[in-house]
């Protein structure tokens, strides 16, 4: 296993109380796969990414076993977290024009990884350089441009080369192609693609269109108030989503062509919950249009959800057609 | 047809260039005409300009030429008409949290039009009625808190509701939800329909995502490098698009149901400050490249303009290509 | 029930604000400070009379040090030193207020005018700051005090001549900032005309600056009028820290070792300056959210 996670827990102090961002988060990645991570800002999923590499910020506690190739990442020195943060796993963000260094040119941005961790000289840097731009589609003269000088896919590029300088076994992207228009957005997401493809890195991919991911992840996993509440295969998991929340994810961005969403926008209303709370029962049930009232109260967990899936959702359970309350009772609440 | 509330005559805004450098042509001869109750939205990638065509829709950006009509009126640029037109006409912008000010609370910041129009009796009614019709309830436990304690989607319902204030008849929203989460954006964009269903409110809805169009609009007119190059009611241009950019665009479009991987449009985003010679879109255009030798009329693409658009109102699809009759493969196999 | 529409109190940001500022330990003292100055400073009259500072009428012992009777000691006309400490934070603290809400005036209102129309009479007002700030600060300030003649208001007017130009650049450059930021779009798509847009979308958030420089820039007030008035530009009749220490100069308290005629304005300027500085960071550190993250 290239990435191994158990128990994930995250929370940051704010003044008295703490925000329990990630609550208990389990997930692997082999080498070459490709994990999603969808949900809405303050779901944690960019949590969950910062955390891997322990770049939360130091009002961050985290608990739970992160195993990267076998080694634990919350236990060993902070020299071998830097080690791995650029040659064992990298990061892409959002945004690439406050990542990058507006003064310095991506030439000497993309090397300094490179001189820094690779321990080569001045010239096989530039020529590792070269390679990197090329492969991410940039011609090598840009390399003597500064940041401002590029269209915004071509820094989104550059910053996908930074990432992979240092061969890395894992790239986490965190909504690589948000504030890309569709042409640059699919141009980048076939670019993941393929490197995913030729070279075997593993990638975890966030954003919060899930018609993305299920273009560019074998697996997705969604996440609601700091905990994962369903998973599966990405391709299935669109096509037949269980938890409402997914199938609300699934249904925000229409497929063109499909007589449901035309002039019918799906949304869904509420906030996510106050994370300095504990949750009792499902977490999403006050949003959920299908909830009852074993909901909130019955102890929720990631069940057995049909092949290579697991839902956090009672409708996952065997005998959830029993727990529905009598129609005739409801009937008479209402009134 | 009846008269359109908003009308576009062959616009143009170009844009001084600095010492030495050319001129950009960020809007160059556009017509469009926006219907009473009417939603339209206007596609495109970023340097197209459509966002400098909705802010010289709201007169924040005065055009070099052509006119803006509204309601069958000509738009002057002296201050008081000025005023008198943007009480109807309102913009809604891309980014919530930027657009309100951190140092306003959401009473302040929805007052602020019909304060600025000496609309002072009646205020509070005016203020909480439009928090209200925005999505925003109760007002009352809304109407103290800054923007920095409100989630993005209560946000951009501050800056609507802000713009209905004023009452307006025509909406302008430049990207209104592109940054929301994805939760939030079909409660935006139903907003937008429920405020044409009740209020008879028209909107020219500026965006780089198909996916809104079919969500919301009635018309689509999609732009290429200050011109449009294909409008018409939104179920035929999206479901049967004539013009090979808006072919491409549909094509890229996400789709887990994709079997085959869409043929990407090449080439760098297009510059304003150098629009080619001929068909403006021909350097990217798989169509001529497809028929190139093949089809006498792909000389056109290079040599002669394609002629401008005219403002049609609710009426058919219109596309400007000097090959629109035949058809481009969009489509090539995922695995080449 | 029916809930009335309303708007919602005023008082609200203020109250947050001394909330906020409550918790700020240096920003209290440095309150504290200023407070018990102030008060000693208005209150002054009530304690002093004429008799205790006019050289004709006191008949104190010339130049003696600390007593029981004399706290601080006396100068050479034999008048308490305390007393005149007290007496002089009058003027410092006046001068120094005065210039500064002239510095802050000028200074925001052209860095504002500047900043949001830009162009020609931008660029003219900056062209005038730079000329102003190219000026040799205490010359000018010496010559203004001699064509104006000598006094505290052309001590004020002289410091605020000399300092309204780093308000006017600060203020210009926040301007820009702010009116970048797409809410002064919204407002002009609203229909909000130029001034508008400054009294009503720019001000309020160029407020917190100019609020905190002007109490740095008090504190370079006092300073300054303790530079002119020791150089003798003050009236020579009017008691004020500056002009304690240039008697005290003048009348060889340094050669005649009288300490205590020396270091007490010395030492009040201090804390005077010490109190606005630490009330102004405190203000900053409260109205600028990034700051206050990272303390």
């Amino acid at each position: 296993m290239l990435l191994e996670v158990e128990d994930l827990s995250v929370s940051y102090r704010t003044g008295r109380d703490s925000v329990r961002a990630v609550r208990g988060i389990s997930f692997q990645i082999g080498a070459g796969g490709t994990l999603a991570f969808a949900g809405e800002s303050g779901s944690g999923k960019s949590t969950v990414a910062l955390s891997l590499l322990r770049l939360l910020p130091a009002s961050a506690t985290m608990t739970g076993t992160v195993r990267f190739r076998g080694e634990s990442l919350l236990d060993v020195n902070w020299e071998m977290v830097r080690a791995v943060r650029w040659a064992g796993a990298s990061i892409v963000f959002q945004g690439a024009m406050s990542a990058l260094n507006p003064v310095r040119t991506i030439g000497q941005q993309i090397r300094e990884p490179i001189l820094l961790h690779e321990r080569v000289g001045e010239r096989a840097a530039r020529i590792r350089t070269a390679e990197l731009l090329d492969a991410v589609g940039v011609s090598e003269g840009r390399a003597g441009s500064y940041p401002h000088e590029l269209s915004g896919g071509q820094r989104q590029r550059v910053m996908i080369a930074m990432a992979l300088a240092c061969r890395p076994n894992l790239v986490i992207a965190d909504e690589p192609t948000t504030a890309l228009d569709v042409i640059v957005q699919a141009q980048i997401l076939n670019l993941l693609t393929d490197l995913v493809r030729d070279t075997q890195i593993g990638m975890i991919m966030i954003s919060h269109d899930l018609s993305v991911l299920a273009e560019t992840c074998d697996r997705m996993a969604i996440m609601y108030a700091g905990r994962i509440i369903e998973t599966g295969p990405s391709r299935d998991m669109i096509r037949r989503p269980l938890h409402p929340y997914t199938r609300a994810l699934a249904q925000a961005f229409p497929r063109i062509g499909d007589p449901g969403s035309r002039l019918a926008p799906a949304g869904l209303a509420g906030d996510p919950p106050d994370l300095r709370q504990d949750i009792d029962g499902c977490a999403f049930a006050p949003r959920c249009d299908v909830s009852f009232g074993d909901c909130t109260t019955h102890p929720i967990e990631l069940w057995p959800s049909g092949e290579r899936r697991e839902s956090a959702c009672l409708r996952a359970l065997p005998d959830f057609a029993n727990r529905l309350p009598d129609p005739a009772a409801v009937a008479e609440d209402a009134s | 047809m009846s008269t359109p509330i908003l009308e576009i005559r062959d616009l143009r805004v170009t844009y001084r260039p600095q010492r030495r450098r050319r001129a950009a042509r960020a809007v160059d001869q556009v017509n469009l005409s926006i219907g009473s109750g009417e939603i339209v939205a206007l596609i495109g990638e970023s340097g197209c300009g459509k966002s400098t065509l909705a802010r010289a829709l709201v007169g924040l950006v005065k055009p070099t030429g052509g006119e803006i009509r509204y309601d069958g009126k000509p738009l002057g640029y002296h201050t008081s008409a000025l005023r008198r037109y943007r009480r109807n006409v309102q913009l809604v912008l891309q980014d919530p949290g930027g657009a309100l000010n951190p140092r306003q609370n959401v009473f302040d910041a929805v007052a602020e039009g019909p304060r600025l129009h000496g609309l002072r009796s009646d205020l509070n009614r005016r203020v909480y009625g439009a928090l209200e019709r925005a999505g925003i309830r109760p007002p009352e436990n809304f109407v103290a808190r800054y923007p920095h304690e409100l989630s993005g989607g209560q946000q951009q319902r501050v800056v609507i509701a802000g713009a209905l204030a004023l009452e307006p008849s025509v909406i302008v929203a430049d990207e209104p939800v592109s940054s929301l989460d994805a939760s939030v954006r079909g409660e935006i964009l139903r907003l937008i329909l429920d405020l044409r269903r009740d209020l008879g409110l028209s909107a020219l809805v500026v965006s780089h995502d198909l996916g809104l169009a079919w969500n919301i609009a009635d018309r689509v007119a999609v732009m290429y490098l200050g011109r449009i190059v294909e409008s018409g009611p939104v179920g035929d241009i999206l479901l049967h698009p004539r013009h090979p950019y808006t072919q491409a665009l549909i094509a890229v479009l996400p789709d887990a149901e994709r079997t085959v991987r869409p043929k990407l449009l090449g080439g760098e985003p297009p510059d304003p400050t150098m629009i080619p010679r001929g068909c403006r879109f021909h350097p990217r255009c798989a169509r001529r490249a497809a028929y190139d030798g093949k089809d006498p009329r792909t000389e056109l693409c290079t040599s002669t303009e394609v002629p401008v658009l005219a403002a049609q109102g609710l009426a058919g699809e219109m596309v400007a290509c000097h090959l629109a009759d035949v058809d481009t493969p969009v489509e090539v196999p995922v695995d080449e | 029930m029916t809930i009335r529409p309303a708007a919602p109190p005023r008082t609200e940001g203020l109250r947050r604000f001394v909330r906020a500022y409550l918790r700020m330990p240096t920003g209290i003292a440095g309150l504290v400070v200023l407070i018990a100055f102030v008060g000693l400073a208005l209150s002054a009259p009530l304690f002093i009379g004429a008799n205790d500072l006019d050289v004709t009428k006191v008949n104190g012992p010339t130049l003696a040090a600390p007593s029981a009777h004399y706290p601080l000691g006396t100068d050479q006309p034999g008048r308490s030193v305390l007393l005149l400490v007290i007496w002089g934070s009058r003027t410092s603290l006046a001068i120094g207020v005065v210039a500064t809400v002239l510095t802050m005036v000028v200074g925001a209102t052209i860095g504002m005018v500047a900043g949001h129309y830009g162009g020609l009479i931008g660029r003219g007002l900056m062209h005038l700051t730079d000329w102003f700030i190219a000026l040799p600060g205490l010359p000018l300030a010496i010559s203004l005090a001699a064509v104006l003649g000598q006094g505290a208001t052309s001590i004020t007017i002289a410091i605020a001549v000399t300092s309204w130009t780093g308000t006017a650049r600060l203020v210009r450059a926040q301007t820009l900032a702010v009116e970048a930021r797409p809410f002064v779009e919204r407002a002009r798509a609203l229909g909000a005309r130029n001034i508008q847009i400054m009294l009503r979308q720019v001000l309020p958030n160029v407020m917190p600056l100019i609020l905190v420089s002007s109490t740095l820039t008090v504190a370079g007030a006092i300073l300054s009028e303790t530079t002119l008035t020791f150089l003798g530009l003050g009236d020579p009749t009017d008691v004020s820290w500056g002009s304690m220490l240039n008697q005290a100069f003048n009348q060889g308290a340094v050669t005649g070792g009288a300490w205590w005629y020396l270091i007490p304005p010395g030492v009040a300027i201090v804390i005077v300056v010490l109190g606005f500085t630490l009330t102004g960071r405190a203000v900053e550190t409260i109205l600028n959210p990034r700051m206050a993250r990272k303390s």
